[in-house]
Order: C-alpha cells, then structure tokens, then sequence
C-alpha cells in the first residue's frame, strides 16, 4: 500500500497517494488542471503542455510530475492561465480547426479549452500546412489537419497482441500521426469508437457515425471542461 | 450622351449583387444585368470531406435558410446511404426533417415580407430612404414589426428543436434525424404564452394575407403590372399534384399552363435541365434542355410552386389558393409582384403543417434513422423559400465527397431577374432627364419580389451604400454620387 503525503495546490491542502501524476491527484482533490493529451490510466506524454503548473516556482508539466510530501503548487494563476491560453492558441492556428462543421463540436476538449479560456480571436497567424487526410481505413477517417499530436491514439488503442495501431511518423514540423491499416481493418465498432473517443480533437472519427448526439446533449454544451471535477471531491 | 447606371450593392436581398443599366445617347435602355460578384466555391472545397459532413457543412453558405441545404444535403445523402430516395425514412425521420423545413420556410419568408419588402409597401417606393426600412416601419408601424419579429422567433424556435440550434443545426443524419421532439418543446408551441404559440402563428399569417391583399385592391395597377411578363415556372409537386416542399417529383408548365416537365424523378435531373455560364456573372443560368438555352428558362419559388401545384392540403391556404387562382381565370399567374401573395399563402400552409407535426406522435417517439445498400451517388431536392434547390453529391470506395453540383433557388431566377431588371428599367427610366434613387429602387423591388439569396451567401439587410456611376462610351467616368 503507498504512503498518502499532504501537499498545497494554490494554497489550498491536498491529499493524494504518493507517486500519483499531480493531474490524477488534483482530480481526487476537486482541483481541475487543464490537459488534452493525458488519459487517466495510461503512461503519461507531457506531449501538449496545457498542464503547465509552477511547482517550487519552476514550469513543470502535471501530468509527467509524481505528487511528493510537501510540495507547493500554483495551478490557476494568472501567468500561468495565460501561458495555457496561449498553448491552447498555438494548436488552434496550427491546424485548420473548422469547429462549425466538424463533428466533434461540443465534444472537442481542444474547442472547450478554447472557451474555458475565453479565448475570442486568433493572435497568432495561421500556418495553413497543407496536410492530408487519410480515408483509407475501413472504419475510421483520419484527418491530419485537426491533429494536435498529442500521442493519446498511440499509447491508448492497441491490438489484441498489444501492438500499436497508430504511431507518429517524420520529425519536427513534418511529424504526422499515421495508422496501420492492416491492423485497423481487425478493429471491432467498440475499438473504432473507442479510438474516437479518445481523440480530444476530431483528428479521429468513427466512419458512417457523424452528429449522432444532437446539440444540447453534447458532452460540453451544458457544463465548461473541468466542471464534473471541481464539483466533486473525491477524498 | 451614353450612360452605364451601376447600383451596387442591391439592398435589402441576402448576399451580394450589382446592376448595370447602360443608356444610349437617345436615353433608351439599351442593356441592363444583374450581376452576382460573390463565389461561393463549396462545390469544390467539400471534395474529399466525409460525405456525413456534407449537411452540415453546405449549409454554411447561407444564414437565412441555412435549413433547405442541411435537408437537400441530407436528402442526397439518404440515397448514398441506401434509405431511399425521399419516401425511405422512418415516420419520425420524416416528419421531423418536415416540421424543421416548415419552421424554416415560415421564418424566411416572414423575414423577407416583413423586413425587407413591407417599407416598400407602406411607404412607397419612391419615398425617402431614410425612413424606407425596418426602423422606419419599426416606428410607424410598431405593432407590424413586433408581429415580424415574433413569427420569425417562432419558427426559428421550431428549427431549433429539430435541428439543435436556430441556425446552422445539425438534426438532419444521412438516413434519418437525430433527435426526437420533447413533451415540453411541444407544449412550447401548442400552448406557449401569447403569442408564441401556433395558434396566434396561423391567425397573424392570416392578417398578413389580409393586409397584402387590402394593398393589392388599393394598388391593382402597380401590384399586376409592375414587372409583370410571362414564363415558364417548375417546381416539386407531391406525386398526386398537391403543393409539396419537402419532396415530390419535378414538374413545369409554360406561361399558359401546359405541362412542359412532366413530373418525373429527381434523381434524373441532368436529363431535363442544363446550366450556361455567361461571362459578367458567378451565377450560372440553368435552362430546361429541351427547349434551349434561349427558351428553356423558367421561375421557381412561391409564385412557381402556386402555378404548378394543383392544390395545397391544409385548409386555410386551400381557400387562400383558391382565390389565388380564380384572380387569373386558372391559368398561371405571371405578375412579378404575385410572389409576395403567394409567399404569404405559403406562410399560413407552413403554420398550418407545423400545428399538424407538433400534434402528431410519431415526432416523440420511433426509430430515427434507417440505412440500406450503400450507393455511390444521390441527389437531393428540395423547395427552399426561394425555390427548388437541387443537392447532387458522388463518394468514392473511402466514404469521401468526390463530387458536389448544387443548383440553387436563385440561380433558376437568374434569367427572371434579369428579364424583370430590363423592365424596370425601361419602364421608370427609358428617357428620363435624371435618374432619381426612387427608380433605382424600383430596380431594386422587382429584384426582391424573388427574395433572391444572392450566392447563398450572408444577408445584407438595411441601408447600404448605393453608388451611381456615370460612364461614357470611352468608360470615363463623368459622374458619381453615392447615398
């Protein structure tokens, strides 16, 4: 059994078992820390950086960062707020994020970021990559231009033997998520919905299935992201 | 000396368009256009997209009927997806999509009598700009702009509950719809606080046919004459002929009544009908290829579905159509100004149908969506507020759009429009001194008897600029003057 530590996220006491990423033990302790690449239960990227926190006055990412007795961590101030929002605007301008036709509206951790962080106007200029979408999968359309390279389909959608279906490909700026068709033609409807879900943008989309849930009932229509976990306190 | 008069932008239509009237060194009008210098380019840019993503995307090329492309999309896509060609759906998936088109068709065109065509009806065509326009009618007239504003509340309120969100939903699915109707969306409009309830909906489309036909009687001679000429008119039809906006077969009849397009499938519209491009204009001028280029354009929209129908099934507008048709004897009605008479009978038919939707139980329960063979192909066609509007969609093995045709209501009005500009122009200016603005907004009123979507693009409403250019034969400019 692993030793509980006491620890202060601004200011307020915490307790979490240690080890535990500080995203994980924010979470068990009501507190909301902004990620769109880590996924509860699966190994840690730090690829998005949107859960930039200041421990010991030092950036560090909360989802690569074990909880330890003691330490003192500022998550909602206001540089860092808008160090996030920034992040957060970065990824809008580097893709082609088209949320009044994309399916994943109202669903889209990316877009709801976007509004948590009142965010209203691009300041950045738009790079317009030319980038391709990749169709070919029997049951899943991969679009390239909505990817934020946040490494979640990798580590989290696997074959029954464990090898991944989807994997990073080129360095840099030419770095493009990629599937292995081969294996992606085995993918049963649960697997491929599954893939779906996962994506915190609409990267990743489930063939024949697009604006089932009709607005209103989507998963961010009536709360802001972070609402279900600063409402409710696990410890 | 020669003139070349340019109205530009057209004011108080949706979207973006011109006028170019030239006038020769003894004043007459030698030629007049209507140009749309918008490009829309969707055609082009859904290629490659998921065919799914088609609704909602196309719709995006219009804020006012946003719904007649989100359902002719869908419509096309139900082919693709193998539910059919517009009779294969699940009663609540039909039904559903009808009431959020009849929603659509009440608002547009309440919008459009109210907003944008009522000041020049009260106030006259030649009266002073200023006043000419919804502020103005808002102030004069308080209680007939409240009424507006309150039936476009309504039937925006209905698009809402079918298709998510007043503008730009997403209800409409290939094959189907994606929500049922809510016992308390439905309470909302049956029994909603004065006067947001369909009851005061169908008595104020009434008052609003009455006020229009109390106009009419008072100024027969303008309402029956002014840009008045005869053509060929085509629509939808419900297979037993009665006036049908959601689906039905494709059906024309010349100035005089005869069957021209002898209600046959949509899905074969390539085989009747054509579209010429002409250099000065981004709108193409789609014809019947049976007759031509020259001959084979024709009018679609209220004044074109009442001509081709031969009756509507719902009661109230029956009666409104009735008289509709007595006023020419049976025959097909040819005045321009007659759009307006039947865009409101067509108000109080959508009222009337939504009140028959919002009773029926199949909107609140039952299967949403059905799927059958896949096809790689589909049309869907539809009667948007302004007219047929045609959807044809292809998709590759990979689910993606490979090809996109869409012809829409204003296109096939093109010809019209422009016919209707020539007249207006010789009757009000053909050796005039001074062109006033008064007869350039004459121009400009038989333009929106069409309620034109000029591209399908954004609404223009209210008191744009308007510039006049004075060019000589070398294109010198020699005058200018904008208001």
């Amino acid at each position: 059994m692993s030793d509980i530590v006491k620890f202060k996220i601004d200011g307020k006491e915490c307790v979490a078992d240690e080890g535990l990423n500080l995203v994980d033990a924010a979470k068990q302790n009501g507190i909301y820390i902004p990620t769109l690449c880590h996924l509860e239960g699966i190994k840690p990227a730090g690829s998005c950086r949107v859960c930039n926190v200041k421990i010991n006055g030092r950036f560090m990412t909360a989802c690569t960062t074990p909880v330890v007795d003691g330490m003192e961590i500022e998550n909602s101030t206001e540089d860092i707020q808008e160090l996030r929002k920034i992040i957060v605007e970065t990824l809008f301008v580097s893709g082609n994020h088209y949320c009044p036709a994309c399916e994943k509206s109202g669903c889209c951790e990316l877009q709801a970021l976007g509004y948590k962080f009142t965010m209203l106007v691009p300041r950045f200029p738009y790079a317009f990559e030319p980038k391709e979408v990749d169709a070919e999968s029997q049951k899943l359309y991969i679009d390239r231009n909505r990817c934020i390279l946040c490494k979640r389909c990798v580590r989290s959608i696997k074959s029954k033997d464990g090898k991944s279906i989807f994997a990073i490909k080129g360095r840099g700026h030419n770095a493009m998520i990629n599937i292995d068709h081969e294996l992606a033609a085995q993918m049963t409807d649960e697997e491929a919905t599954k893939a779906m879900d996962n994506c915190p943008v609409g990267s990743i989309l489930k063939k024949e299935r697009g604006y089932y849930t009709p607005i209103g009932s989507r998963k961010y229509d009536k709360e802001p992201i972070g609402s279900d976990i600063e409402e409710s306190v696990i410890i | 000396m020669s003139k070349k008069i340019t109205i530009e932008p057209v004011t108080r239509v949706e979207g973006h368009g011109k006028v170019t009237i030239h006038i020769d060194d003894e004043g007459n009008i030698s030629q007049s256009r209507l140009h749309i210098v918008e490009f829309r380019g969707f055609e082009r840019f859904v290629q490659g997209r998921p065919y799914w993503e088609a609704p909602v995307l196309v719709q995006r090329l219009c804020g006012i009927c946003p719904v007649s492309h989100h359902l002719a999309a869908a419509k096309a896509l139900d082919v693709i997806v193998g539910a059919g060609t517009g009779d294969g759906l699940t009663p609540t998936g039909e039904k559903m999509r009808r009431l959020m088109h009849y929603g659509q068709m009440f608002q547009s065109h309440v919008l459009h009598f109210f907003h944008l065509v009522s000041p020049d009806l009260l106030f006259g065509i030649d009266s002073d700009p200023a006043i000419r326009n919804i502020i103005g009618v808002a102030k004069k007239f308080p209680d007939l702009a409240v009424q507006g504003v309150m039936m476009r509340k309504f039937g925006q309120e209905i698009i809402k509950a079918t298709a998510g969100k007043k503008i730009h939903g997403t209800g409409a699915i290939p094959g189907g719809i994606n929500k049922h109707l809510t016992q308390e969306e439905k309470d909302s409009f049956l029994n909603g606080p004065d006067p947001m309830n369909i009851d005061k909906m169908i008595s104020w489309s009434q008052d609003a046919l009455a006020f229009l036909k109390g106009y009419q009687k008072e100024n027969k001679d303008f309402i029956d004459n002014f840009a008045a000429f005869p053509s060929s008119h085509l629509s939808l039809v419900r297979k037993d002929g009665a006036l049908d906006l959601y689906h039905g077969v494709l059906r024309a009849v010349d100035s005089d009544g005869k069957k021209i397009l002898h209600d046959v499938d949509y899905q074969d519209y390539l085989e009747y009908i054509g579209e010429e491009v002409r250099n000065w204009s981004y709108m193409k001028f789609p014809y019947l290829t049976e007759f031509g280029k020259e001959k084979g354009w024709y009018r679609v929209g209220p004044l074109a579905r009442l001509n081709t129908c031969d009756f509507i099934p719902s009661p109230l507008a029956q009666k409104e159509f009735e008289e509709f048709k007595a006023y020419t004897n049976g025959k097909p009605n040819n005045m321009t100004m007659h759009y307006h008479w039947a865009r409101l009978i067509e108000v109080l038919h959508s009222a009337e149908m939504m009140k028959d939707l919002i009773n029926d139980p199949d909107l609140m329960k039952g299967e949403l969506v059905t799927k059958g063979e896949k096809r790689s192909e589909g049309v869907g066609v539809i009667e948007a507020p302004r007219g047929t509007l045609f959807h044809h969609y292809g998709i590759n093995e990979h689910d993606q759009l490979t090809m996109a045709n869409l012809i829409v209501s204003t296109t096939s009005n093109n010809e019209p429009m422009n016919i209707a500009v020539n007249h207006t122009a010789k009757q009000y200016m053909q050796g005039q001194p001074i062109i006033t603005e008064g007869m350039m907004n004459a121009v400009e009123v038989a333009i929106r008897a069409y309620d034109p979507c000029l591209s399908c693009a954004t609404h223009a409403m209210g008191r744009m600029p308007l510039e006049i250019v004075l060019i000589d034969n070398n294109n010198n400019i020699i005058d200018k003057k904008r208001r």
